[in-house]
Protein backbone atom coordinates (compact mmCIF):
# COMPACT_ATOMS: atom_id res chain seq x y z
CA UNK A 1 0.00 0.00 0.00
CA UNK A 2 1.41 3.18 -0.73
CA UNK A 3 1.05 5.38 2.50
CA UNK A 4 0.48 9.14 0.64
CA UNK A 5 -2.76 7.41 -0.40
CA UNK A 6 -4.56 7.08 3.16
CA UNK A 7 -6.11 9.12 5.25
CA UNK A 8 -4.92 11.10 8.73
CA UNK A 9 -7.24 8.67 10.53
CA UNK A 10 -5.75 5.34 8.82
CA UNK A 11 -2.11 6.79 9.40
CA UNK A 12 -2.79 7.71 13.09
CA UNK A 13 -4.41 3.93 13.57
CA UNK A 14 -0.80 2.86 12.21
CA UNK A 15 1.58 5.40 13.70
CA UNK A 16 -0.05 4.47 17.20
CA UNK A 17 0.44 0.80 16.90
CA UNK A 18 4.54 1.23 15.46
CA UNK A 19 3.47 -0.51 12.33
CA UNK A 20 4.74 2.72 10.02
CA UNK A 21 6.46 5.48 10.68
CA UNK A 22 6.33 9.46 9.83
CA UNK A 23 9.39 8.57 8.15
CA UNK A 24 7.93 6.48 5.59
CA UNK A 25 4.69 8.41 5.36
CA UNK A 26 7.09 11.35 4.57
CA UNK A 27 8.92 9.88 2.21
CA UNK A 28 6.41 8.34 0.55
CA UNK A 29 4.78 11.77 -0.23
CA UNK A 30 7.72 12.99 -1.84
CA UNK A 31 8.55 9.88 -3.87
CA UNK A 32 4.57 10.84 -5.50
CA UNK A 33 5.87 14.33 -5.54
CA UNK A 34 8.63 13.57 -7.47
CA UNK A 35 6.33 11.30 -10.13
CA UNK A 36 3.42 13.48 -10.40
CA UNK A 37 3.98 16.79 -9.60
CA UNK A 38 5.53 18.05 -13.18
CA UNK A 39 1.98 16.98 -14.57
CA UNK A 40 -0.06 18.50 -11.60
CA UNK A 41 2.15 21.79 -9.98
CA UNK A 42 0.68 21.85 -6.57
CA UNK A 43 3.48 23.33 -5.04
CA UNK A 44 4.84 26.87 -5.26
CA UNK A 45 7.52 25.73 -2.39
CA UNK A 46 8.08 22.20 -0.67
CA UNK A 47 10.44 22.03 2.09
CA UNK A 48 11.67 18.16 1.80
CA UNK A 49 14.63 18.90 4.23
CA UNK A 50 12.59 20.42 7.40
CA UNK A 51 9.69 17.82 6.76
CA UNK A 52 11.77 15.03 7.05
CA UNK A 53 13.37 16.36 10.03
CA UNK A 54 9.86 16.93 11.57
CA UNK A 55 9.02 13.52 10.72
CA UNK A 56 12.03 12.05 12.75
CA UNK A 57 10.95 14.18 15.56
CA UNK A 58 7.57 13.27 15.13
CA UNK A 59 8.70 9.50 15.13
CA UNK A 60 10.80 10.44 18.58
CA UNK A 61 7.85 11.11 20.21
CA UNK A 62 5.35 8.92 19.39
CA UNK A 63 7.96 6.04 20.79
CA UNK A 64 8.43 7.70 23.57
CA UNK A 65 4.59 7.37 24.35
CA UNK A 66 3.77 11.34 23.55
CA UNK A 67 2.62 12.92 20.77
CA UNK A 68 -0.78 15.35 19.29
CA UNK A 69 -3.49 14.94 17.14
CA UNK A 70 -1.65 15.64 13.81
CA UNK A 71 2.07 13.92 15.02
CA UNK A 72 3.85 12.43 12.03
CA UNK A 73 1.02 13.97 9.55
CA UNK A 74 2.42 15.37 6.19
CA UNK A 75 0.04 18.61 5.74
CA UNK A 76 0.41 20.90 2.89
CA UNK A 77 0.08 24.78 3.41
CA UNK A 78 -1.75 27.57 0.82
CA UNK A 79 0.62 29.71 0.39
CA UNK A 80 -1.00 32.34 1.75
CA UNK A 81 -0.38 31.63 5.30
CA UNK A 82 2.36 32.51 6.83
CA UNK A 83 5.29 30.14 7.53
CA UNK A 84 8.15 31.61 10.14
CA UNK A 85 11.68 31.43 7.96
CA UNK A 86 9.81 29.58 4.68
CA UNK A 87 8.81 32.27 1.89
CA UNK A 88 5.27 32.72 1.61
CA UNK A 89 4.35 34.27 -2.21
CA UNK A 90 0.77 35.03 -1.99
CA UNK A 91 1.33 33.20 -5.63
CA UNK A 92 2.33 36.85 -6.65
CA UNK A 93 5.26 38.48 -8.03
CA UNK A 94 5.14 41.35 -5.41
CA UNK A 95 5.73 38.60 -2.58
CA UNK A 96 8.61 36.29 -4.43
CA UNK A 97 10.97 36.71 -2.03
CA UNK A 98 9.13 37.34 1.00
CA UNK A 99 10.23 35.17 4.25
CA UNK A 100 7.60 35.45 7.40
CA UNK A 101 9.19 36.55 10.43
CA UNK A 102 5.97 34.61 12.25
CA UNK A 103 3.97 31.54 11.80
CA UNK A 104 0.42 32.12 11.45
CA UNK A 105 -1.49 30.84 14.52
CA UNK A 106 -3.60 27.71 12.23
CA UNK A 107 0.22 27.04 11.18
CA UNK A 108 1.41 27.29 14.74
CA UNK A 109 -1.10 25.29 15.79
CA UNK A 110 -0.57 22.88 13.55
CA UNK A 111 2.94 22.95 14.72
CA UNK A 112 2.37 22.17 18.05
CA UNK A 113 -0.13 19.35 17.07
CA UNK A 114 2.66 17.66 15.41
CA UNK A 115 2.11 18.23 11.62
CA UNK A 116 4.88 17.90 9.40
CA UNK A 117 4.62 20.38 6.48
CA UNK A 118 5.10 19.72 3.35
CA UNK A 119 5.30 22.58 1.28
CA UNK A 120 3.48 25.68 0.21
CA UNK A 121 0.56 24.99 -2.25
CA UNK A 122 0.07 27.05 -5.69
CA UNK A 123 -2.97 29.54 -5.36
CA UNK A 124 -4.51 32.54 -7.49
CA UNK A 125 -2.59 35.71 -6.89
CA UNK A 126 -3.64 37.01 -3.76
CA UNK A 127 -6.30 34.32 -3.64
CA UNK A 128 -8.48 36.21 -6.52
CA UNK A 129 -9.47 33.55 -8.69
CA UNK A 130 -11.37 30.68 -9.13
CA UNK A 131 -8.66 28.35 -11.23
CA UNK A 132 -4.87 28.74 -10.00
CA UNK A 133 -4.43 30.34 -13.18
CA UNK A 134 -3.71 34.19 -12.05
CA UNK A 135 -0.64 32.74 -9.82
CA UNK A 136 2.73 34.34 -10.89
CA UNK A 137 4.21 30.56 -10.58
CA UNK A 138 2.40 29.14 -13.41
CA UNK A 139 -1.03 27.15 -13.45
CA UNK A 140 -2.12 24.40 -11.48
CA UNK A 141 -3.45 21.15 -13.56
CA UNK A 142 -6.34 19.33 -12.52
CA UNK A 143 -5.33 16.03 -11.37
CA UNK A 144 -8.35 14.17 -12.89
CA UNK A 145 -7.89 15.79 -16.39
CA UNK A 146 -4.72 17.88 -17.41
CA UNK A 147 -6.41 20.23 -19.37
CA UNK A 148 -8.79 21.19 -17.22
CA UNK A 149 -8.19 23.75 -13.85
CA UNK A 150 -8.19 22.31 -10.81
CA UNK A 151 -10.62 25.16 -9.59
CA UNK A 152 -9.36 28.22 -7.03
CA UNK A 153 -8.27 30.20 -5.33
CA UNK A 154 -6.76 27.32 -3.58
CA UNK A 155 -6.31 25.02 -6.69
CA UNK A 156 -2.64 23.76 -5.50
CA UNK A 157 -4.18 22.50 -2.19
CA UNK A 158 -7.60 20.99 -3.90
CA UNK A 159 -4.88 19.27 -6.20
CA UNK A 160 -2.38 18.15 -3.63
CA UNK A 161 -4.80 15.98 -1.77
CA UNK A 162 -6.38 14.63 -5.37
CA UNK A 163 -3.10 13.62 -6.51
CA UNK A 164 -1.87 12.22 -3.07
CA UNK A 165 0.55 14.50 -2.82
CA UNK A 166 -0.07 15.15 1.38
CA UNK A 167 -2.36 13.26 3.37
CA UNK A 168 -4.40 16.79 4.56
CA UNK A 169 -4.00 20.63 3.52
CA UNK A 170 -5.43 24.19 4.76
CA UNK A 171 -6.82 26.48 2.05
CA UNK A 172 -8.51 29.91 2.26
CA UNK A 173 -12.25 30.36 1.40
CA UNK A 174 -13.20 34.56 0.80
CA UNK A 175 -16.00 33.61 -2.02
CA UNK A 176 -15.80 29.90 -2.39
CA UNK A 177 -11.93 29.21 -3.00
CA UNK A 178 -12.22 26.16 -0.97
CA UNK A 179 -15.45 24.61 -1.61
CA UNK A 180 -14.90 24.90 -5.06
CA UNK A 181 -12.02 23.48 -6.00
CA UNK A 182 -12.61 20.48 -3.42
CA UNK A 183 -15.69 20.01 -5.56
CA UNK A 184 -13.94 20.40 -9.26
CA UNK A 185 -11.05 17.93 -7.63
CA UNK A 186 -13.22 15.31 -5.86
CA UNK A 187 -11.87 15.64 -2.05
CA UNK A 188 -13.80 17.59 1.26
CA UNK A 189 -13.29 21.24 1.84
CA UNK A 190 -14.89 23.12 4.61
CA UNK A 191 -15.09 26.54 5.06
CA UNK A 192 -15.79 27.52 9.00
CA UNK A 193 -18.32 30.01 10.54
CA UNK A 194 -16.63 33.90 10.10
CA UNK A 195 -14.75 34.37 13.35
CA UNK A 196 -14.47 30.52 14.07
CA UNK A 197 -10.51 30.21 12.64
CA UNK A 198 -8.09 32.71 13.75
CA UNK A 199 -6.81 34.98 11.01
CA UNK A 200 -3.73 36.26 12.35
CA UNK A 201 -0.84 35.21 10.17
CA UNK A 202 -3.24 34.70 6.54
CA UNK A 203 -2.53 37.35 4.13
CA UNK A 204 -5.11 39.42 4.05
CA UNK A 205 -7.68 39.73 1.02
CA UNK A 206 -11.29 40.60 2.04
CA UNK A 207 -11.57 40.77 5.61
CA UNK A 208 -14.84 40.44 6.18
CA UNK A 209 -15.29 37.51 3.97
CA UNK A 210 -11.89 35.76 4.69
CA UNK A 211 -11.69 32.29 6.19
CA UNK A 212 -9.31 29.14 6.67
CA UNK A 213 -10.12 25.90 6.67
CA UNK A 214 -9.34 22.23 6.05
CA UNK A 215 -9.16 20.22 2.43
CA UNK A 216 -9.20 16.51 2.72
CA UNK A 217 -9.50 13.24 1.57
CA UNK A 218 -12.76 12.59 3.76
CA UNK A 219 -14.86 14.04 5.70
CA UNK A 220 -13.60 12.41 8.87
CA UNK A 221 -9.88 14.08 8.39
CA UNK A 222 -11.52 16.93 8.12
CA UNK A 223 -13.20 16.88 11.50
CA UNK A 224 -9.58 16.06 12.62
CA UNK A 225 -8.30 19.29 11.14
CA UNK A 226 -10.96 21.06 12.51
CA UNK A 227 -10.75 20.42 16.32
CA UNK A 228 -6.69 21.87 16.04
CA UNK A 229 -7.05 24.88 14.12
CA UNK A 230 -10.75 26.21 15.67
CA UNK A 231 -11.02 28.58 18.61
CA UNK A 232 -10.42 32.08 19.37
CA UNK A 233 -6.94 34.22 19.46
CA UNK A 234 -6.33 37.35 21.16
CA UNK A 235 -4.12 38.59 18.04
CA UNK A 236 -7.31 38.12 15.65
CA UNK A 237 -10.02 40.51 16.96
CA UNK A 238 -12.51 38.89 14.95
CA UNK A 239 -11.95 35.72 16.20
CA UNK A 240 -15.24 34.34 18.62
CA UNK A 241 -14.99 33.42 22.10
CA UNK A 242 -16.92 30.88 21.47
CA UNK A 243 -16.57 26.69 22.77
CA UNK A 244 -14.89 24.56 20.11
CA UNK A 245 -16.74 21.28 20.33
CA UNK A 246 -15.16 18.06 19.45
CA UNK A 247 -15.96 17.57 15.87
CA UNK A 248 -15.07 13.84 15.30
CA UNK A 249 -18.11 13.27 17.46
CA UNK A 250 -19.81 14.40 14.62
CA UNK A 251 -18.67 11.46 12.20
CA UNK A 252 -21.17 8.26 12.18
CA UNK A 253 -23.92 9.86 13.47
CA UNK A 254 -27.43 9.44 11.89
CA UNK A 255 -29.28 12.15 10.48
CA UNK A 256 -32.54 10.48 11.35
CA UNK A 257 -35.51 13.76 11.48
CA UNK A 258 -33.16 16.45 9.97
CA UNK A 259 -34.91 18.84 7.75
CA UNK A 260 -32.65 19.55 4.39
CA UNK A 261 -33.58 22.85 2.40
CA UNK A 262 -33.27 23.08 -1.30
CA UNK A 263 -33.50 26.77 -2.11
CA UNK A 264 -35.07 26.92 -5.04
CA UNK A 265 -32.75 30.08 -6.26
CA UNK A 266 -29.40 27.38 -6.66
CA UNK A 267 -31.72 24.78 -9.41
CA UNK A 268 -32.19 26.91 -11.84
CA UNK A 269 -30.92 27.47 -15.90
CA UNK A 270 -27.14 27.01 -16.36
CA UNK A 271 -26.48 24.49 -13.72
CA UNK A 272 -24.29 21.51 -15.72
CA UNK A 273 -27.68 18.43 -16.49
CA UNK A 274 -24.69 15.92 -14.46
CA UNK A 275 -24.80 17.76 -11.63
CA UNK A 276 -28.42 18.49 -11.62
CA UNK A 277 -28.41 14.61 -11.82
CA UNK A 278 -25.68 13.76 -8.95
CA UNK A 279 -27.57 16.15 -6.58
CA UNK A 280 -30.77 14.26 -6.92
CA UNK A 281 -29.57 11.13 -6.17
CA UNK A 282 -27.78 12.48 -3.40
CA UNK A 283 -31.26 14.31 -1.87
CA UNK A 284 -32.46 10.69 -2.67
CA UNK A 285 -29.32 9.12 -0.81
CA UNK A 286 -30.15 11.38 2.32
CA UNK A 287 -33.64 11.07 1.88
CA UNK A 288 -33.22 7.26 2.91
CA UNK A 289 -31.24 7.94 5.49
CA UNK A 290 -33.86 9.56 7.07
CA UNK A 291 -34.07 13.03 6.51
CA UNK A 292 -36.90 15.42 5.26
CA UNK A 293 -36.03 17.50 2.17
CA UNK A 294 -38.38 20.54 2.09
CA UNK A 295 -38.27 23.65 -0.48
CA UNK A 296 -36.47 27.03 0.58
CA UNK A 297 -36.36 30.15 -0.79
CA UNK A 298 -33.25 32.24 -0.45
CA UNK A 299 -34.74 35.30 -2.11
CA UNK A 300 -31.60 37.65 -2.81
CA UNK A 301 -29.61 34.84 -4.44
CA UNK A 302 -29.19 36.48 -7.60
CA UNK A 303 -27.65 39.64 -6.43
CA UNK A 304 -24.90 37.73 -4.41
CA UNK A 305 -22.45 37.42 -7.34
CA UNK A 306 -22.69 41.36 -7.90
CA UNK A 307 -22.69 42.37 -4.31
CA UNK A 308 -19.40 39.71 -3.39
CA UNK A 309 -18.27 41.68 -6.50
CA UNK A 310 -18.26 45.09 -5.01
CA UNK A 311 -17.61 44.17 -1.34
CA UNK A 312 -14.27 42.01 -1.86
CA UNK A 313 -12.30 44.03 -4.19
CA UNK A 314 -13.53 47.04 -2.38
CA UNK A 315 -12.07 45.22 0.53
CA UNK A 316 -9.16 44.51 -1.54
CA UNK A 317 -8.27 47.67 -2.76
CA UNK A 318 -7.68 49.25 0.97
CA UNK A 319 -5.83 45.71 2.26
CA UNK A 320 -3.28 45.86 -0.86
CA UNK A 321 -2.18 49.26 -0.62
CA UNK A 322 0.31 48.12 1.85
CA UNK A 323 2.32 46.71 -0.82
CA UNK A 324 4.05 49.97 -1.63
CA UNK A 325 7.54 48.26 -2.12
CA UNK A 326 8.92 50.04 1.18
CA UNK A 327 8.69 47.62 4.47
CA UNK A 328 8.55 44.06 2.41
CA UNK A 329 8.18 42.25 -0.87
CA UNK A 330 8.81 43.72 -4.96
CA UNK A 331 10.55 47.10 -5.48
CA UNK A 332 10.36 48.71 -9.03
CA UNK A 333 13.93 49.64 -9.64
CA UNK A 334 14.89 53.41 -11.31
CA UNK A 335 12.19 55.16 -9.72
CA UNK A 336 12.24 58.97 -10.27
CA UNK A 337 10.52 59.57 -6.82
CA UNK A 338 8.31 57.79 -4.25
CA UNK A 339 5.48 58.23 -6.39
CA UNK A 340 6.78 56.93 -9.18
CA UNK A 341 8.76 54.03 -7.23
CA UNK A 342 4.76 53.37 -6.05
CA UNK A 343 3.26 53.22 -9.09
CA UNK A 344 6.01 51.23 -10.52
CA UNK A 345 6.22 48.85 -7.98
CA UNK A 346 3.03 47.95 -7.77
CA UNK A 347 2.10 47.66 -11.83
CA UNK A 348 4.99 45.60 -12.17
CA UNK A 349 4.14 43.51 -8.47
CA UNK A 350 0.76 43.01 -9.22
CA UNK A 351 -0.68 40.79 -12.36
CA UNK A 352 -3.64 41.56 -14.22
CA UNK A 353 -6.72 40.34 -12.00
CA UNK A 354 -5.45 41.34 -9.12
CA UNK A 355 -5.04 45.19 -10.58
CA UNK A 356 -8.32 44.60 -12.11
CA UNK A 357 -10.19 44.21 -8.80
CA UNK A 358 -8.29 46.70 -7.18
CA UNK A 359 -9.36 49.04 -9.89
CA UNK A 360 -13.12 47.74 -8.59
CA UNK A 361 -12.49 48.42 -5.14
CA UNK A 362 -10.17 51.38 -5.82
CA UNK A 363 -14.07 52.97 -8.38
CA UNK A 364 -16.38 51.55 -5.36
CA UNK A 365 -15.45 53.56 -2.87
CA UNK A 366 -14.10 56.84 -4.48
CA UNK A 367 -16.12 60.06 -3.63
CA UNK A 368 -19.30 60.30 -5.68
CA UNK A 369 -19.38 56.05 -6.33
CA UNK A 370 -19.38 55.22 -2.27
CA UNK A 371 -22.83 55.17 -2.08
CA UNK A 372 -23.94 53.84 -5.16
CA UNK A 373 -22.07 50.78 -5.04
CA UNK A 374 -20.41 49.93 -1.96
CA UNK A 375 -23.00 51.13 0.87
CA UNK A 376 -25.52 49.66 -1.55
CA UNK A 377 -23.59 46.31 -1.99
CA UNK A 378 -23.47 46.16 2.23
CA UNK A 379 -27.17 46.66 2.53
CA UNK A 380 -27.90 43.91 -0.11
CA UNK A 381 -25.35 41.80 1.87
CA UNK A 382 -27.26 42.56 4.79
CA UNK A 383 -30.72 41.22 3.13
CA UNK A 384 -28.71 38.32 2.03
CA UNK A 385 -27.44 37.78 5.60
CA UNK A 386 -31.48 38.02 6.75
CA UNK A 387 -32.68 35.22 3.99
CA UNK A 388 -30.70 32.71 5.85
CA UNK A 389 -31.32 33.85 9.32
CA UNK A 390 -35.29 33.49 7.81
CA UNK A 391 -34.34 29.74 6.24
CA UNK A 392 -32.25 28.35 9.29
CA UNK A 393 -35.75 28.87 10.83
CA UNK A 394 -36.79 26.19 8.72
CA UNK A 395 -34.38 23.35 7.80
CA UNK A 396 -31.20 22.39 10.24
CA UNK A 397 -29.00 22.62 6.81
CA UNK A 398 -28.96 23.74 2.93
CA UNK A 399 -28.21 21.80 0.40
CA UNK A 400 -27.21 23.04 -3.28
CA UNK A 401 -24.74 21.83 -6.29
CA UNK A 402 -20.69 23.06 -5.25
CA UNK A 403 -20.51 24.66 -8.84
CA UNK A 404 -22.41 25.03 -11.69
CA UNK A 405 -20.37 23.41 -13.87
CA UNK A 406 -17.37 20.33 -13.75
CA UNK A 407 -13.94 21.69 -14.13
CA UNK A 408 -13.89 24.14 -17.32
CA UNK A 409 -10.55 23.98 -19.76
CA UNK A 410 -7.27 25.78 -18.92
CA UNK A 411 -8.05 29.17 -20.66
CA UNK A 412 -11.62 28.85 -20.92
CA UNK A 413 -12.54 31.99 -18.91
CA UNK A 414 -9.18 33.72 -18.68
CA UNK A 415 -10.32 36.56 -21.21
CA UNK A 416 -13.49 37.18 -19.76
CA UNK A 417 -13.48 38.09 -16.08
CA UNK A 418 -17.40 38.42 -15.66
CA UNK A 419 -17.57 34.52 -16.86
CA UNK A 420 -15.07 33.57 -14.20
CA UNK A 421 -16.76 35.72 -11.70
CA UNK A 422 -19.92 33.77 -12.35
CA UNK A 423 -18.33 30.64 -11.18
CA UNK A 424 -18.87 31.38 -7.67
CA UNK A 425 -22.41 31.61 -7.93
CA UNK A 426 -23.12 29.24 -5.46
CA UNK A 427 -20.36 29.40 -3.31
CA UNK A 428 -20.74 33.15 -2.41
CA UNK A 429 -23.35 33.25 -0.31
CA UNK A 430 -22.38 31.72 2.99
CA UNK A 431 -19.28 33.97 2.77
CA UNK A 432 -21.41 37.36 2.72
CA UNK A 433 -23.71 35.49 5.17
CA UNK A 434 -20.94 34.03 7.04
CA UNK A 435 -21.99 31.16 7.76
CA UNK A 436 -20.07 27.70 6.98
CA UNK A 437 -20.09 25.55 4.00
CA UNK A 438 -18.59 22.11 2.58
CA UNK A 439 -18.52 20.65 -0.43
CA UNK A 440 -17.93 17.03 -0.44
CA UNK A 441 -17.58 14.56 -3.63
CA UNK A 442 -20.95 13.06 -5.05
CA UNK A 443 -20.18 11.52 -8.25
CA UNK A 444 -18.71 12.14 -11.45
CA UNK A 445 -19.90 12.64 -15.12
CA UNK A 446 -19.48 10.50 -17.95
CA UNK A 447 -16.27 12.13 -18.72
CA UNK A 448 -14.76 11.15 -15.34
CA UNK A 449 -14.84 14.74 -13.91
CA UNK A 450 -15.44 14.90 -9.88
CA UNK A 451 -18.52 16.99 -8.44
CA UNK A 452 -18.98 18.25 -4.95
CA UNK A 453 -22.46 18.92 -3.26
CA UNK A 454 -22.22 21.78 -0.76
CA UNK A 455 -24.17 21.70 2.71
CA UNK A 456 -24.44 25.13 4.57
CA UNK A 457 -25.13 25.52 8.47
CA UNK A 458 -25.74 28.39 10.64
CA UNK A 459 -23.27 30.36 12.23
CA UNK A 460 -20.98 27.93 14.24
CA UNK A 461 -23.07 24.66 12.94
CA UNK A 462 -20.15 22.98 11.68
CA UNK A 463 -20.53 20.33 13.44
CA UNK A 464 -23.96 19.41 11.40
CA UNK A 465 -22.19 19.89 8.43
CA UNK A 466 -19.54 17.17 9.31
CA UNK A 467 -22.36 15.00 10.58
CA UNK A 468 -24.60 14.95 7.36
CA UNK A 469 -21.36 14.85 5.32
CA UNK A 470 -19.95 12.10 6.92
CA UNK A 471 -23.38 10.30 6.95
CA UNK A 472 -23.94 10.80 3.14
CA UNK A 473 -20.15 9.77 2.29
CA UNK A 474 -20.37 6.30 3.80
CA UNK A 475 -24.09 5.93 2.53
CA UNK A 476 -23.50 7.07 -0.91
CA UNK A 477 -23.30 4.29 -4.35
CA UNK A 478 -21.27 6.36 -6.16
CA UNK A 479 -17.88 4.25 -6.02
CA UNK A 480 -14.85 5.75 -4.46
CA UNK A 481 -12.01 6.79 -7.44
CA UNK A 482 -8.51 8.04 -7.30
CA UNK A 483 -7.63 9.98 -10.70
CA UNK A 484 -4.76 7.98 -12.93
CA UNK A 485 -1.57 9.82 -13.30
CA UNK B 1 -20.67 53.97 -20.55
CA UNK B 2 -20.29 53.55 -17.45
CA UNK B 3 -16.99 54.50 -17.05
CA UNK B 4 -14.78 56.41 -19.50
CA UNK B 5 -10.44 55.68 -20.40
CA UNK B 6 -10.26 59.08 -18.44
CA UNK B 7 -11.72 57.93 -15.44
CA UNK B 8 -9.89 54.50 -14.92
CA UNK B 9 -6.61 56.47 -15.33
CA UNK B 10 -7.89 58.56 -12.56
CA UNK B 11 -8.82 55.63 -10.76
CA UNK B 12 -5.95 53.90 -11.26
CA UNK B 13 -3.78 57.34 -9.79
CA UNK B 14 -6.11 56.67 -7.11
CA UNK B 15 -5.05 53.18 -6.51
CA UNK B 16 -1.11 54.12 -7.25
CA UNK B 17 -0.78 52.13 -10.35
CA UNK B 18 0.33 52.87 -13.66
CA UNK B 19 -1.39 51.65 -16.75
CA UNK B 20 -0.03 51.34 -20.40
CA UNK B 21 -2.46 52.75 -23.03
CA UNK B 22 -3.47 49.25 -24.33
CA UNK B 23 -3.81 48.05 -20.16
CA UNK B 24 -6.28 51.05 -19.62
CA UNK B 25 -7.95 50.11 -23.24
CA UNK B 26 -8.92 46.41 -22.26
CA UNK B 27 -9.72 47.52 -18.62
CA UNK B 28 -11.87 50.49 -19.22
CA UNK B 29 -14.27 47.91 -21.45
CA UNK B 30 -13.63 45.21 -18.54
CA UNK B 31 -14.60 47.34 -15.92
CA UNK B 32 -17.54 48.39 -17.94
CA UNK B 33 -18.79 45.07 -18.71
CA UNK B 34 -18.22 44.44 -14.69
CA UNK B 35 -20.16 47.10 -13.58
CA UNK B 36 -22.79 46.90 -16.26
CA UNK B 37 -23.87 43.61 -14.43
CA UNK B 38 -23.54 45.92 -10.62
CA UNK B 39 -26.28 47.36 -11.80
CA UNK B 40 -28.44 44.69 -10.78
CA UNK B 41 -28.64 45.80 -7.64
CA UNK B 42 -30.39 48.79 -8.56
CA UNK B 43 -33.54 46.56 -8.33
CA UNK B 44 -33.22 45.71 -4.64
CA UNK B 45 -35.19 47.93 -2.36
CA UNK B 46 -32.79 48.58 0.19
CA UNK B 47 -34.60 51.62 2.08
CA UNK B 48 -34.11 51.41 5.71
CA UNK B 49 -31.61 48.58 5.40
CA UNK B 50 -28.97 48.83 7.63
CA UNK B 51 -25.37 48.14 5.79
CA UNK B 52 -23.61 45.22 7.34
CA UNK B 53 -19.78 45.65 7.82
CA UNK B 54 -19.33 42.15 9.70
CA UNK B 55 -21.05 38.55 9.65
CA UNK B 56 -20.27 38.15 12.93
CA UNK B 57 -20.82 41.36 15.26
CA UNK B 58 -18.42 41.55 18.23
CA UNK B 59 -18.59 44.48 20.45
CA UNK B 60 -15.69 46.51 21.99
CA UNK B 61 -12.87 43.69 21.32
CA UNK B 62 -10.70 44.93 24.21
CA UNK B 63 -7.07 43.27 25.88
CA UNK B 64 -5.50 44.56 29.18
CA UNK B 65 -2.85 47.13 27.92
CA UNK B 66 0.03 45.20 28.22
CA UNK B 67 3.52 45.12 26.71
CA UNK B 68 4.05 42.03 24.80
CA UNK B 69 7.66 40.68 22.75
CA UNK B 70 6.89 42.26 19.14
CA UNK B 71 9.05 41.47 16.11
CA UNK B 72 12.63 43.14 16.43
CA UNK B 73 14.18 46.00 14.66
CA UNK B 74 16.34 43.64 12.79
CA UNK B 75 13.98 41.36 11.84
CA UNK B 76 11.44 43.82 10.90
CA UNK B 77 13.61 44.99 8.10
CA UNK B 78 14.90 41.61 6.90
CA UNK B 79 12.69 41.49 3.83
CA UNK B 80 12.90 45.42 2.96
CA UNK B 81 13.65 46.39 -0.21
CA UNK B 82 16.32 48.52 0.87
CA UNK B 83 16.47 48.39 4.68
CA UNK B 84 20.02 50.00 5.86
CA UNK B 85 20.90 51.35 8.97
CA UNK B 86 17.84 50.69 11.07
CA UNK B 87 15.30 52.38 8.20
CA UNK B 88 13.42 51.94 5.65
CA UNK B 89 15.08 53.32 2.57
CA UNK B 90 12.63 55.08 -0.08
CA UNK B 91 13.53 57.61 -3.08
CA UNK B 92 13.84 61.51 -2.28
CA UNK B 93 10.74 62.74 -1.46
CA UNK B 94 11.69 66.49 -0.81
CA UNK B 95 13.22 68.37 -3.56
Amino acid sequence: MELNRLTIHELQEQLREGTLTSAEITESVYRRIASVEDRVHAYITLTEETALEQALAADRQIQEGGGGPLTGIPIALKDVLCTQGIRTTCGSRMLENFIPPYDATVVGKLRDAGAVFVGKTNMDEFAMGSSTETSYFGITRNPWDPDRIPGGSSGGSAAAIAADECIASLGTDTGGSIRQPSALCGVVGLKPTYGRVSRFGLVAFASSLDQIGPITKDVEDCAIMMNVICGHDPHDSTSVPVEVPDYRVCISRDIEGWTIGIPKEYFVEGIDPEIRAAVDTTIKTLEGLGARCRDISLPHTEYCVATYYIIAPSEASSNLARYDGVRYGFRAPDAENLLDMYKKTRSAGFGAEVKRRIMIGTYSLSSGYYDAYYKKASQVRALIRDDFDQAFTQCDVILTPATPTPAFRIGEKMDDPLQMYLCDIFTLSANLAGVPGISVPCGYTTGGLPLGVQFMANHFEEGKLLQIASAYESHSDHEKRKPEL
Amino acid sequence: MKITAQEVGYVAHLARLDLGDEERGTLTSQLNNILMYMDILNGVDTEGTEPMTHAISLNNVLRDDEEEKSVGVEQALANAPDGDMGFFGVPKIIE
